[in-house]
Protein backbone atom coordinates (compact mmCIF):
# COMPACT_ATOMS: atom_id res chain seq x y z
CA UNK A 1 0.00 0.00 0.00
CA UNK A 2 2.43 2.19 -1.10
CA UNK A 3 0.51 3.68 -4.09
CA UNK A 4 0.97 7.55 -3.88
CA UNK A 5 -2.33 9.72 -3.39
CA UNK A 6 -2.23 11.32 -6.16
CA UNK A 7 -0.35 10.41 -9.13
CA UNK A 8 -0.85 12.58 -12.74
CA UNK A 9 0.49 11.67 -16.05
CA UNK A 10 1.02 13.89 -18.78
CA UNK A 11 -2.11 15.80 -17.69
CA UNK A 12 -3.03 18.53 -20.33
CA UNK A 13 -5.82 20.77 -20.79
CA UNK A 14 -7.25 23.08 -23.75
CA UNK A 15 -10.20 25.00 -23.44
CA UNK A 16 -12.49 25.31 -26.36
CA UNK A 17 -10.96 28.79 -27.17
CA UNK A 18 -7.94 26.99 -27.66
CA UNK A 19 -6.46 28.02 -23.75
CA UNK A 20 -3.89 25.84 -23.11
CA UNK A 21 -4.51 25.50 -19.69
CA UNK A 22 -2.59 23.14 -18.44
CA UNK A 23 0.52 21.70 -20.03
CA UNK A 24 1.72 18.21 -19.93
CA UNK A 25 1.85 18.41 -15.68
CA UNK A 26 3.26 15.36 -14.25
CA UNK A 27 3.26 14.89 -10.32
CA UNK A 28 2.93 12.94 -7.49
CA UNK A 29 1.94 13.41 -4.38
CA UNK A 30 2.79 11.11 -1.46
CA UNK A 31 0.41 10.13 1.60
CA UNK A 32 -0.35 12.40 4.76
CA UNK A 33 1.87 14.93 2.75
CA UNK A 34 0.61 18.61 2.86
CA UNK A 35 0.76 19.49 -0.93
CA UNK A 36 0.84 23.59 -1.89
CA UNK A 37 0.55 24.29 -5.45
CA UNK A 38 1.96 28.06 -5.63
CA UNK A 39 1.15 29.88 -8.92
CA UNK A 40 -0.06 33.39 -10.03
CA UNK A 41 -3.61 34.11 -10.98
CA UNK A 42 -4.29 32.20 -14.11
CA UNK A 43 -1.81 29.72 -13.76
CA UNK A 44 -3.85 26.68 -14.00
CA UNK A 45 -4.13 25.48 -10.38
CA UNK A 46 -8.06 25.25 -10.17
CA UNK A 47 -8.10 23.72 -13.50
CA UNK A 48 -5.69 21.14 -12.17
CA UNK A 49 -7.80 20.68 -9.49
CA UNK A 50 -11.51 20.47 -11.51
CA UNK A 51 -9.84 17.67 -13.65
CA UNK A 52 -8.38 15.38 -11.16
CA UNK A 53 -12.11 15.29 -9.45
CA UNK A 54 -14.31 15.78 -12.88
CA UNK A 55 -15.19 19.06 -13.13
CA UNK A 56 -13.41 19.24 -16.36
CA UNK A 57 -12.53 17.09 -18.75
CA UNK A 58 -8.96 16.52 -19.29
CA UNK A 59 -7.72 16.76 -23.10
CA UNK A 60 -5.19 14.18 -22.34
CA UNK A 61 -3.06 11.88 -19.68
CA UNK A 62 -3.93 10.52 -16.99
CA UNK A 63 -4.38 10.54 -13.17
CA UNK A 64 -4.47 8.09 -10.19
CA UNK A 65 -6.04 8.56 -6.98
CA UNK A 66 -5.10 5.85 -4.48
CA UNK A 67 -4.33 3.78 -7.25
CA UNK A 68 -7.60 4.48 -8.75
CA UNK A 69 -7.69 5.92 -12.22
CA UNK A 70 -9.67 8.75 -12.44
CA UNK A 71 -12.29 8.13 -15.39
CA UNK A 72 -12.31 4.21 -15.37
CA UNK A 73 -12.96 3.81 -11.50
CA UNK A 74 -14.42 7.58 -11.15
CA UNK A 75 -16.46 6.03 -8.23
CA UNK A 76 -13.45 4.78 -5.87
CA UNK A 77 -11.32 7.85 -7.12
CA UNK A 78 -13.56 10.10 -6.39
CA UNK A 79 -15.28 8.56 -2.63
CA UNK A 80 -11.46 9.31 -1.81
CA UNK A 81 -11.43 13.43 -2.54
CA UNK A 82 -12.89 15.69 -0.81
CA UNK A 83 -13.09 19.10 -2.84
CA UNK A 84 -13.06 22.98 -1.22
CA UNK A 85 -13.61 25.10 -4.57
CA UNK A 86 -12.56 28.16 -4.67
CA UNK A 87 -15.74 29.86 -5.30
CA UNK A 88 -18.13 30.44 -2.36
CA UNK A 89 -21.56 28.55 -3.33
CA UNK A 90 -23.51 26.94 -1.15
CA UNK A 91 -27.98 26.79 -0.78
CA UNK A 92 -29.03 29.80 0.61
CA UNK A 93 -32.07 27.88 2.70
CA UNK A 94 -30.61 24.86 3.78
CA UNK A 95 -29.29 24.37 7.13
CA UNK A 96 -25.68 23.49 8.20
CA UNK A 97 -26.65 20.25 9.36
CA UNK A 98 -28.86 19.38 6.49
CA UNK A 99 -26.15 20.43 3.82
CA UNK A 100 -23.23 18.44 5.42
CA UNK A 101 -25.63 15.22 5.82
CA UNK A 102 -26.68 15.68 1.78
CA UNK A 103 -22.86 15.25 1.19
CA UNK A 104 -22.16 12.52 2.94
CA UNK A 105 -24.98 10.73 1.59
CA UNK A 106 -24.54 12.24 -1.89
CA UNK A 107 -20.79 10.57 -1.65
CA UNK A 108 -22.33 7.05 -1.35
CA UNK A 109 -21.58 7.00 2.38
CA UNK A 110 -23.96 5.67 5.39
CA UNK A 111 -25.41 8.37 7.67
CA UNK A 112 -23.45 8.84 11.00
CA UNK A 113 -24.35 11.59 13.07
CA UNK A 114 -21.45 11.17 15.24
CA UNK A 115 -19.17 11.57 12.59
CA UNK A 116 -20.94 15.21 11.17
CA UNK A 117 -21.20 16.34 14.87
CA UNK A 118 -16.83 15.63 15.18
CA UNK A 119 -16.38 17.39 11.88
CA UNK A 120 -18.73 20.41 12.71
CA UNK A 121 -17.08 20.74 15.85
CA UNK A 122 -13.51 20.76 14.44
CA UNK A 123 -14.47 23.17 12.06
CA UNK A 124 -16.41 25.67 15.13
CA UNK A 125 -19.35 25.09 13.42
CA UNK A 126 -21.48 22.90 15.88
CA UNK A 127 -23.45 26.31 17.19
CA UNK A 128 -24.43 26.87 13.59
CA UNK A 129 -25.83 23.71 13.13
CA UNK A 130 -29.24 24.76 12.60
CA UNK A 131 -28.87 27.99 11.09
CA UNK A 132 -29.76 28.87 7.31
CA UNK A 133 -26.70 29.11 5.07
CA UNK A 134 -27.76 32.12 4.16
CA UNK A 135 -27.36 33.76 7.42
CA UNK A 136 -23.32 33.00 7.99
CA UNK A 137 -20.83 34.92 7.20
CA UNK A 138 -18.00 34.24 4.61
CA UNK A 139 -15.45 32.75 6.64
CA UNK A 140 -18.44 30.55 8.55
CA UNK A 141 -19.06 29.69 4.45
CA UNK A 142 -16.10 28.64 3.53
CA UNK A 143 -15.73 26.51 6.72
CA UNK A 144 -19.28 24.98 5.84
CA UNK A 145 -18.08 23.97 2.60
CA UNK A 146 -14.71 22.62 4.41
CA UNK A 147 -17.22 20.41 6.61
CA UNK A 148 -19.43 19.49 3.46
CA UNK A 149 -15.87 18.10 1.98
CA UNK A 150 -15.24 16.43 4.59
CA UNK A 151 -18.64 14.99 5.57
CA UNK A 152 -17.93 11.66 3.62
CA UNK A 153 -14.40 11.10 5.54
CA UNK A 154 -12.00 11.47 2.75
CA UNK A 155 -8.76 10.92 2.84
CA UNK A 156 -7.64 13.56 0.44
CA UNK A 157 -8.70 16.77 0.68
CA UNK A 158 -8.24 19.71 -2.54
CA UNK A 159 -8.18 22.87 -0.96
CA UNK A 160 -8.71 25.77 -3.76
CA UNK A 161 -7.34 28.69 -1.89
CA UNK A 162 -8.53 28.26 1.49
CA UNK A 163 -7.38 31.50 3.23
CA UNK A 164 -9.09 33.62 0.05
CA UNK A 165 -11.10 36.58 1.76
CA UNK A 166 -10.59 35.33 5.43
CA UNK A 167 -9.44 37.52 8.21
CA UNK A 168 -6.26 37.33 9.67
CA UNK A 169 -7.52 35.10 12.55
CA UNK A 170 -9.72 32.52 10.59
CA UNK A 171 -6.53 32.35 8.80
CA UNK A 172 -4.76 31.27 11.73
CA UNK A 173 -7.86 29.03 11.97
CA UNK A 174 -7.48 27.41 9.21
CA UNK A 175 -4.36 26.47 9.77
CA UNK A 176 -4.92 24.87 13.03
CA UNK A 177 -7.74 22.83 10.75
CA UNK A 178 -5.26 21.95 8.39
CA UNK A 179 -2.76 20.50 10.98
CA UNK A 180 -5.10 19.12 13.01
CA UNK A 181 -6.30 16.73 9.47
CA UNK A 182 -2.72 16.21 9.01
CA UNK A 183 -2.72 14.46 11.99
CA UNK A 184 -5.14 12.24 11.07
CA UNK A 185 -3.33 11.31 8.43
CA UNK A 186 -5.42 12.97 5.62
CA UNK A 187 -3.74 14.14 2.43
CA UNK A 188 -4.08 17.60 1.62
CA UNK A 189 -3.78 19.42 -1.73
CA UNK A 190 -4.02 23.25 -1.01
CA UNK A 191 -3.52 26.49 -4.17
CA UNK A 192 -1.96 29.41 -2.84
CA UNK A 193 -0.82 32.95 -4.55
CA UNK A 194 1.82 33.20 -1.23
CA UNK A 195 4.90 31.82 -0.82
CA UNK A 196 4.40 32.65 3.10
CA UNK A 197 1.54 30.42 3.08
CA UNK A 198 3.16 27.84 1.26
CA UNK A 199 5.87 28.05 3.81
CA UNK A 200 3.80 27.97 6.69
CA UNK A 201 1.68 24.58 5.81
CA UNK A 202 3.19 22.92 3.27
CA UNK A 203 5.62 19.98 3.58
CA UNK A 204 6.21 20.35 -0.37
CA UNK A 205 5.55 22.64 -3.29
CA UNK A 206 4.68 22.52 -6.71
CA UNK A 207 5.21 25.72 -8.64
CA UNK A 208 3.04 26.30 -10.94
CA UNK A 209 3.13 28.99 -14.19
CA UNK A 210 1.10 28.92 -17.74
CA UNK A 211 -0.23 25.47 -16.85
CA UNK A 212 3.16 23.78 -16.35
CA UNK A 213 4.88 22.39 -12.87
CA UNK A 214 8.26 24.44 -12.92
CA UNK A 215 9.77 22.94 -10.34
CA UNK A 216 8.80 20.91 -7.13
CA UNK A 217 10.25 20.44 -3.94
CA UNK A 218 10.48 20.61 -0.20
CA UNK A 219 9.47 23.90 1.28
CA UNK A 220 12.79 24.17 3.25
CA UNK A 221 14.68 23.82 -0.04
CA UNK A 222 12.29 26.35 -1.98
CA UNK A 223 11.98 28.51 0.59
CA UNK A 224 16.16 28.56 0.31
CA UNK A 225 16.92 29.41 -3.03
CA UNK A 226 13.75 31.71 -3.32
CA UNK A 227 12.59 33.29 -0.16
CA UNK A 228 15.09 36.50 -0.70
CA UNK A 229 14.08 39.30 1.04
CA UNK A 230 15.40 42.71 1.51
CA UNK A 231 15.68 45.13 4.15
CA UNK A 232 16.07 48.79 3.49
CA UNK A 233 17.64 50.99 6.13
CA UNK A 234 16.85 54.94 5.46
CA UNK A 235 19.39 56.64 6.99
CA UNK A 236 19.34 60.01 9.24
CA UNK A 237 21.75 61.43 7.28
CA UNK A 238 23.07 60.81 3.65
CA UNK A 239 26.38 58.94 3.52
CA UNK A 240 28.99 59.08 0.62
CA UNK A 241 30.07 55.11 0.87
CA UNK A 242 29.32 52.02 3.18
CA UNK A 243 31.04 52.06 6.28
CA UNK A 244 33.97 49.53 7.00
CA UNK A 245 32.86 48.20 9.79
CA UNK A 246 29.53 47.00 7.71
CA UNK A 247 31.97 45.41 5.05
CA UNK A 248 30.51 41.90 5.98
CA UNK A 249 27.45 42.62 5.16
CA UNK A 250 27.42 42.84 1.78
CA UNK A 251 25.42 46.04 1.71
CA UNK A 252 24.80 48.39 -0.81
CA UNK A 253 23.90 52.13 -0.51
CA UNK A 254 21.40 53.50 -2.74
CA UNK A 255 22.62 56.36 -5.30
CA UNK A 256 21.48 59.22 -3.32
CA UNK A 257 23.21 57.42 -0.37
CA UNK A 258 20.19 57.94 1.97
CA UNK A 259 19.30 54.17 2.23
CA UNK A 260 21.38 51.08 2.60
CA UNK A 261 19.75 47.65 1.34
CA UNK A 262 20.53 44.74 2.65
CA UNK A 263 19.88 41.58 0.91
CA UNK A 264 19.16 38.21 2.89
CA UNK A 265 17.54 34.63 2.37
CA UNK A 266 14.25 33.92 4.17
CA UNK A 267 15.85 31.03 5.92
CA UNK A 268 18.84 33.15 7.95
CA UNK A 269 16.19 35.01 9.52
CA UNK A 270 15.77 36.89 12.27
CA UNK A 271 19.16 36.66 13.74
CA UNK A 272 21.65 37.81 10.16
CA UNK A 273 18.85 40.75 11.19
CA UNK A 274 19.35 41.63 14.55
CA UNK A 275 23.53 41.30 13.64
CA UNK A 276 23.27 44.22 11.01
CA UNK A 277 21.25 46.11 12.94
CA UNK A 278 23.49 46.20 16.22
CA UNK A 279 26.70 46.91 13.80
CA UNK A 280 24.64 49.40 12.17
CA UNK A 281 23.89 51.00 15.86
CA UNK A 282 27.53 50.65 16.66
CA UNK A 283 28.57 52.05 13.37
CA UNK A 284 27.23 55.36 15.04
CA UNK A 285 24.34 55.23 12.57
CA UNK A 286 21.53 56.87 13.09
CA UNK A 287 17.72 55.66 10.81
CA UNK A 288 15.05 57.36 10.11
CA UNK A 289 12.96 54.30 9.37
CA UNK A 290 12.95 50.71 8.19
CA UNK A 291 11.50 48.78 5.56
CA UNK A 292 10.88 45.55 3.99
CA UNK A 293 10.43 43.61 0.96
CA UNK A 294 9.72 40.21 0.01
CA UNK A 295 10.25 38.96 -3.32
CA UNK A 296 6.64 38.41 -4.65
CA UNK A 297 5.52 35.55 -6.61
CA UNK A 298 5.74 37.57 -9.88
CA UNK A 299 9.56 38.57 -8.90
CA UNK A 300 10.16 34.66 -8.61
CA UNK A 301 8.34 33.26 -12.17
CA UNK A 302 10.47 35.88 -13.52
CA UNK A 303 14.08 34.56 -12.03
CA UNK A 304 13.00 31.23 -12.62
CA UNK A 305 12.16 31.57 -16.18
CA UNK A 306 15.69 32.91 -17.13
CA UNK A 307 15.58 36.47 -15.16
CA UNK A 308 15.95 38.63 -18.37
CA UNK A 309 13.42 41.92 -17.35
CA UNK B 1 -25.79 2.15 -7.96
CA UNK B 2 -24.81 4.50 -5.49
CA UNK B 3 -28.65 4.19 -3.60
CA UNK B 4 -27.42 6.55 -0.95
CA UNK B 5 -26.55 9.43 -3.01
CA UNK B 6 -29.77 8.60 -5.44
CA UNK B 7 -31.68 9.01 -1.89
CA UNK B 8 -29.56 12.38 -0.90
CA UNK B 9 -30.18 13.80 -4.01
CA UNK B 10 -34.26 12.85 -4.23
CA UNK B 11 -34.43 13.30 0.03
CA UNK B 12 -33.43 17.01 -0.69
CA UNK B 13 -35.61 17.93 -3.85
CA UNK B 14 -38.12 16.29 -1.91
CA UNK B 15 -37.21 18.46 0.81
CA UNK B 16 -36.99 21.76 -1.68
CA UNK B 17 -40.70 21.21 -2.64
CA UNK B 18 -41.84 21.48 1.74
CA UNK B 19 -40.53 24.70 1.51
CA UNK B 20 -42.07 26.31 -1.00
CA UNK B 21 -45.50 23.93 -0.50
CA UNK B 22 -47.56 27.10 -1.52
CA UNK B 23 -46.27 27.62 -4.52
CA UNK B 24 -45.62 24.28 -5.11
CA UNK B 25 -49.09 22.83 -4.25
CA UNK B 26 -51.50 25.75 -4.08
CA UNK B 27 -51.15 27.65 -6.97
CA UNK B 28 -51.57 24.67 -9.28
CA UNK B 29 -54.97 23.92 -7.61
CA UNK B 30 -56.02 27.43 -7.54
CA UNK B 31 -55.29 27.63 -11.36
CA UNK B 32 -57.27 24.06 -11.59
CA UNK B 33 -60.08 25.12 -9.35
CA UNK B 34 -60.41 28.61 -11.74
CA UNK B 35 -60.14 26.97 -14.81
CA UNK B 36 -63.41 24.84 -13.39
CA UNK B 37 -65.52 28.03 -12.74
CA UNK B 38 -64.41 29.77 -15.88
CA UNK B 39 -64.29 27.22 -18.36
CA UNK B 40 -66.89 24.50 -16.60
CA UNK B 41 -69.82 26.89 -15.52
CA UNK B 42 -69.74 29.61 -18.46
CA UNK B 43 -69.18 27.66 -21.58
CA UNK B 44 -70.68 24.18 -18.97
CA UNK B 45 -73.83 26.13 -19.36
CA UNK B 46 -73.89 26.39 -22.84
CA UNK B 47 -72.43 22.65 -23.81
CA UNK B 48 -73.63 20.52 -21.46
CA UNK B 49 -72.85 16.71 -22.22
CA UNK B 50 -69.53 15.96 -24.54
CA UNK B 51 -69.22 12.33 -25.45
CA UNK B 52 -72.17 11.44 -23.14
CA UNK B 53 -70.04 13.26 -20.20
CA UNK B 54 -71.03 16.31 -18.55
CA UNK B 55 -68.57 19.23 -19.25
CA UNK B 56 -67.41 19.72 -16.38
CA UNK B 57 -66.29 16.13 -16.18
CA UNK B 58 -65.19 15.97 -19.63
CA UNK B 59 -62.54 18.64 -18.84
CA UNK B 60 -60.99 17.06 -15.40
CA UNK B 61 -58.46 15.03 -17.22
CA UNK B 62 -57.35 17.10 -19.91
CA UNK B 63 -56.92 19.42 -16.85
CA UNK B 64 -55.16 16.89 -14.72
CA UNK B 65 -52.66 16.41 -17.79
CA UNK B 66 -51.90 20.53 -18.35
CA UNK B 67 -50.80 20.29 -15.00
CA UNK B 68 -49.02 17.29 -14.83
CA UNK B 69 -46.83 18.29 -17.94
CA UNK B 70 -46.54 21.64 -17.42
CA UNK B 71 -45.40 20.66 -13.16
CA UNK B 72 -43.29 18.02 -14.45
CA UNK B 73 -41.27 20.40 -16.91
CA UNK B 74 -41.13 23.71 -14.38
CA UNK B 75 -39.61 21.20 -11.84
CA UNK B 76 -36.99 19.27 -13.38
CA UNK B 77 -35.91 22.17 -15.45
CA UNK B 78 -35.52 24.25 -12.50
CA UNK B 79 -34.15 21.42 -10.69
CA UNK B 80 -30.62 20.82 -12.38
CA UNK B 81 -30.68 24.44 -13.70
CA UNK B 82 -30.47 26.26 -10.20
CA UNK B 83 -27.55 23.88 -8.93
CA UNK B 84 -25.67 25.18 -12.47
CA UNK B 85 -26.62 28.87 -12.02
CA UNK B 86 -25.33 28.86 -8.17
CA UNK B 87 -22.48 26.83 -8.59
CA UNK B 88 -23.54 23.99 -6.31
CA UNK B 89 -23.16 21.29 -9.20
CA UNK B 90 -19.31 21.06 -8.58
CA UNK B 91 -20.38 18.81 -5.41
CA UNK B 92 -22.43 16.72 -7.99
CA UNK B 93 -19.92 16.59 -10.54
CA UNK B 94 -17.24 15.44 -8.29
CA UNK B 95 -18.95 12.89 -6.01
CA UNK B 96 -19.03 9.25 -7.12
CA UNK B 97 -22.16 9.43 -8.69
CA UNK B 98 -23.14 8.05 -12.13
CA UNK B 99 -25.13 9.93 -14.78
CA UNK B 100 -28.24 7.24 -14.61
CA UNK B 101 -28.10 8.37 -11.34
CA UNK B 102 -27.81 11.82 -11.47
CA UNK B 103 -31.60 11.34 -14.04
CA UNK B 104 -32.71 9.03 -11.56
CA UNK B 105 -32.96 10.78 -8.86
CA UNK B 106 -33.81 14.25 -10.35
CA UNK B 107 -36.19 12.76 -12.76
CA UNK B 108 -37.50 10.57 -10.11
CA UNK B 109 -38.12 13.33 -7.04
CA UNK B 110 -39.42 15.68 -10.17
CA UNK B 111 -41.92 13.12 -11.40
CA UNK B 112 -43.12 12.46 -7.93
CA UNK B 113 -43.87 15.73 -7.12
CA UNK B 114 -46.15 16.40 -10.39
CA UNK B 115 -47.98 12.55 -9.93
CA UNK B 116 -48.50 14.00 -6.56
CA UNK B 117 -49.71 17.10 -7.25
CA UNK B 118 -51.91 15.14 -10.14
CA UNK B 119 -53.58 12.95 -7.30
CA UNK B 120 -54.34 16.45 -5.58
CA UNK B 121 -55.81 17.84 -8.74
CA UNK B 122 -58.11 15.32 -8.99
CA UNK B 123 -59.30 14.99 -5.55
CA UNK B 124 -60.18 18.67 -5.67
CA UNK B 125 -61.80 18.05 -8.71
CA UNK B 126 -64.05 15.63 -7.01
CA UNK B 127 -65.39 18.17 -4.68
CA UNK B 128 -67.03 19.65 -7.91
CA UNK B 129 -68.51 17.38 -10.03
CA UNK B 130 -68.84 13.62 -10.00
CA UNK B 131 -66.12 11.72 -11.70
CA UNK B 132 -65.71 7.99 -12.38
CA UNK B 133 -62.54 6.45 -13.42
CA UNK B 134 -63.63 3.39 -15.83
CA UNK B 135 -59.69 2.32 -15.87
CA UNK B 136 -58.05 2.82 -13.31
CA UNK B 137 -54.87 1.14 -13.96
CA UNK B 138 -54.56 2.75 -17.49
CA UNK B 139 -55.90 6.10 -15.33
CA UNK B 140 -52.52 5.69 -13.33
CA UNK B 141 -50.21 4.39 -15.85
CA UNK B 142 -50.88 7.27 -18.19
CA UNK B 143 -50.12 9.48 -15.36
CA UNK B 144 -46.80 8.37 -14.51
CA UNK B 145 -45.48 7.90 -17.50
CA UNK B 146 -46.76 11.70 -18.48
CA UNK B 147 -44.97 12.69 -15.04
CA UNK B 148 -41.30 11.04 -16.38
CA UNK B 149 -41.66 11.48 -20.10
CA UNK B 150 -42.59 15.21 -19.21
CA UNK B 151 -39.93 15.46 -16.19
CA UNK B 152 -37.16 14.06 -18.52
CA UNK B 153 -37.87 16.43 -21.16
CA UNK B 154 -37.94 19.28 -17.73
CA UNK B 155 -34.43 18.16 -17.49
CA UNK B 156 -32.67 18.50 -21.16
CA UNK B 157 -34.63 22.03 -20.78
CA UNK B 158 -32.71 22.87 -17.32
CA UNK B 159 -29.28 21.55 -18.64
CA UNK B 160 -29.87 23.28 -21.99
CA UNK B 161 -30.74 26.56 -20.35
CA UNK B 162 -27.91 28.76 -19.46
CA UNK B 163 -30.06 32.11 -18.23
CA UNK B 164 -33.53 32.42 -17.40
CA UNK B 165 -35.14 33.35 -20.23
CA UNK B 166 -34.22 30.16 -21.60
CA UNK B 167 -35.35 28.30 -19.16
CA UNK B 168 -39.19 29.44 -19.67
CA UNK B 169 -39.39 30.13 -23.12
CA UNK B 170 -39.90 26.55 -24.09
CA UNK B 171 -42.74 25.93 -21.69
CA UNK B 172 -44.28 29.21 -22.87
CA UNK B 173 -43.93 29.06 -26.52
CA UNK B 174 -44.39 25.26 -27.20
CA UNK B 175 -45.62 23.35 -24.16
CA UNK B 176 -48.60 25.75 -23.33
CA UNK B 177 -49.94 26.27 -27.02
CA UNK B 178 -49.60 22.51 -27.52
CA UNK B 179 -51.40 21.71 -24.38
CA UNK B 180 -54.55 24.28 -25.18
CA UNK B 181 -54.79 22.72 -28.47
CA UNK B 182 -54.62 19.35 -27.72
CA UNK B 183 -58.16 18.84 -26.58
CA UNK B 184 -58.32 19.83 -23.11
CA UNK B 185 -61.83 21.67 -23.28
CA UNK B 186 -62.93 19.94 -26.36
CA UNK B 187 -63.14 16.90 -28.23
CA UNK B 188 -62.23 16.70 -31.55
CA UNK B 189 -65.35 15.98 -32.84
CA UNK B 190 -66.14 19.81 -32.35
CA UNK B 191 -63.52 20.66 -34.69
CA UNK B 192 -64.36 21.33 -38.09
CA UNK B 193 -62.85 18.11 -40.67
CA UNK B 194 -59.62 19.80 -41.70
CA UNK B 195 -58.87 21.02 -37.54
CA UNK B 196 -59.48 17.68 -36.94
CA UNK B 197 -56.68 16.84 -38.92
CA UNK B 198 -54.57 19.31 -38.35
CA UNK B 199 -54.47 18.78 -34.62
CA UNK B 200 -53.08 15.22 -35.19
CA UNK B 201 -49.47 16.48 -35.18
CA UNK B 202 -50.32 17.88 -31.77
CA UNK B 203 -48.73 14.97 -29.02
CA UNK B 204 -50.61 16.81 -26.50
CA UNK B 205 -53.74 15.56 -28.12
CA UNK B 206 -52.95 11.73 -27.52
CA UNK B 207 -51.96 11.97 -23.84
CA UNK B 208 -55.39 13.46 -23.17
CA UNK B 209 -57.29 11.57 -25.12
CA UNK B 210 -55.71 8.56 -23.86
CA UNK B 211 -56.11 9.64 -20.40
CA UNK B 212 -59.42 10.71 -20.79
CA UNK B 213 -60.34 6.91 -21.71
CA UNK B 214 -59.19 5.52 -18.71
CA UNK B 215 -62.12 7.60 -16.84
CA UNK B 216 -64.69 7.62 -19.29
CA UNK B 217 -64.16 5.19 -22.11
CA UNK B 218 -64.11 7.97 -24.51
CA UNK B 219 -61.59 8.64 -26.81
CA UNK B 220 -60.40 10.71 -29.93
CA UNK B 221 -57.55 8.13 -30.97
CA UNK B 222 -56.98 4.62 -29.97
CA UNK B 223 -55.64 4.30 -26.44
CA UNK B 224 -53.16 2.13 -27.87
CA UNK B 225 -52.07 4.65 -30.19
CA UNK B 226 -51.91 7.22 -27.24
CA UNK B 227 -49.50 4.38 -25.32
CA UNK B 228 -47.50 3.88 -28.03
CA UNK B 229 -47.28 8.39 -28.77
CA UNK B 230 -46.18 8.62 -25.04
CA UNK B 231 -43.76 5.24 -24.83
CA UNK B 232 -41.71 7.05 -28.07
CA UNK B 233 -41.30 10.40 -26.65
CA UNK B 234 -40.14 8.79 -23.24
CA UNK B 235 -37.79 7.10 -25.12
CA UNK B 236 -36.74 9.77 -27.44
CA UNK B 237 -36.19 11.79 -23.88
CA UNK B 238 -34.17 9.06 -22.72
CA UNK B 239 -31.75 9.10 -26.26
CA UNK B 240 -31.20 12.46 -26.39
CA UNK B 241 -30.27 12.47 -22.14
CA UNK B 242 -28.12 9.45 -23.16
CA UNK B 243 -26.34 11.92 -25.81
CA UNK B 244 -26.21 14.77 -23.19
CA UNK B 245 -24.42 12.82 -20.36
CA UNK B 246 -22.00 10.83 -23.28
CA UNK B 247 -20.74 14.31 -24.41
CA UNK B 248 -20.90 15.97 -21.02
CA UNK B 249 -23.16 19.09 -23.31
CA UNK B 250 -23.04 22.00 -21.18
CA UNK B 251 -22.17 20.22 -17.59
CA UNK B 252 -18.90 20.61 -18.27
CA UNK B 253 -15.89 22.53 -19.87
N1 LIG C 1 -14.05 27.43 -18.78
C1 LIG C 1 -12.96 28.04 -19.26
N2 LIG C 1 -12.88 28.37 -20.56
C2 LIG C 1 -11.79 28.96 -21.05
N3 LIG C 1 -10.71 29.28 -20.34
C3 LIG C 1 -10.71 28.98 -19.03
C4 LIG C 1 -11.83 28.34 -18.42
N4 LIG C 1 -11.56 28.16 -17.11
C5 LIG C 1 -10.34 28.68 -16.92
N5 LIG C 1 -9.81 29.16 -18.06
C6 LIG C 1 -8.48 29.75 -18.24
O1 LIG C 1 -7.50 28.82 -17.85
C7 LIG C 1 -6.40 29.43 -17.22
C8 LIG C 1 -6.16 28.80 -15.88
O2 LIG C 1 -7.22 29.14 -15.01
P1 LIG C 1 -7.29 28.62 -13.52
O3 LIG C 1 -8.63 28.96 -12.99
O4 LIG C 1 -6.89 27.20 -13.48
O5 LIG C 1 -6.17 29.51 -12.83
P2 LIG C 1 -5.75 29.56 -11.30
O6 LIG C 1 -4.32 29.17 -11.24
O7 LIG C 1 -6.69 28.80 -10.47
O8 LIG C 1 -5.87 31.12 -11.03
P3 LIG C 1 -6.37 31.89 -9.72
O9 LIG C 1 -5.20 31.98 -8.84
O10 LIG C 1 -6.76 33.21 -10.26
O11 LIG C 1 -7.50 31.13 -9.14
C9 LIG C 1 -6.76 30.91 -17.14
O12 LIG C 1 -6.09 31.57 -18.19
C10 LIG C 1 -8.23 30.96 -17.36
O13 LIG C 1 -8.61 32.14 -17.99
MG1 LIG D 1 -8.00 29.26 -9.03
Amino acid sequence: MNLPAIDIQGLEKTFDNGLRALDAVDLSIGRGEIFALLGPNGAGKTTLIKVICGLTEASAGDAWVAGHHFRREFRQARMRIGLVPQELTTDAFETVWATTRFSRGLFGRRRDPAHLEKVLKDLSLWDKRNSMLMTLSGGMKRRVMIAKALAHEPDILFLDEPTAGVDVELRRGMWQVINRLREQGVTIVLTTHYLEEAEQMADRVGVINNGQIMRVESTESLMQSLGQKRLTLELAAPLDAVPDTLEGYNLTLTDDGCALNYHYNHCEGAEAVQGLLRAVDSAGIRLHDVDTHESSLEEIFVSMVGGST
Amino acid sequence: MNWPAIRAIYVFEIARTWRTIFQSVLSPIISTALYFVVFGSAIGSRISEVDGVSYGAFIVPGLIMLSLMTQSISNASFAIYFPKFIGTIYELLSAPVSYVEIVISYVGAAATKSVVLGLIILATASVFVPLRIEHPAWMLLFLVLTGITFSLFGFIIGIWADNFEKLTIIPLLIVTPLTFLGGTFYSLKMLPPIWQKITLVNPVVYLVSGFRWSFYSVADVNVYISLAMITGFLVACLAIVAWIFKTGYRLKS
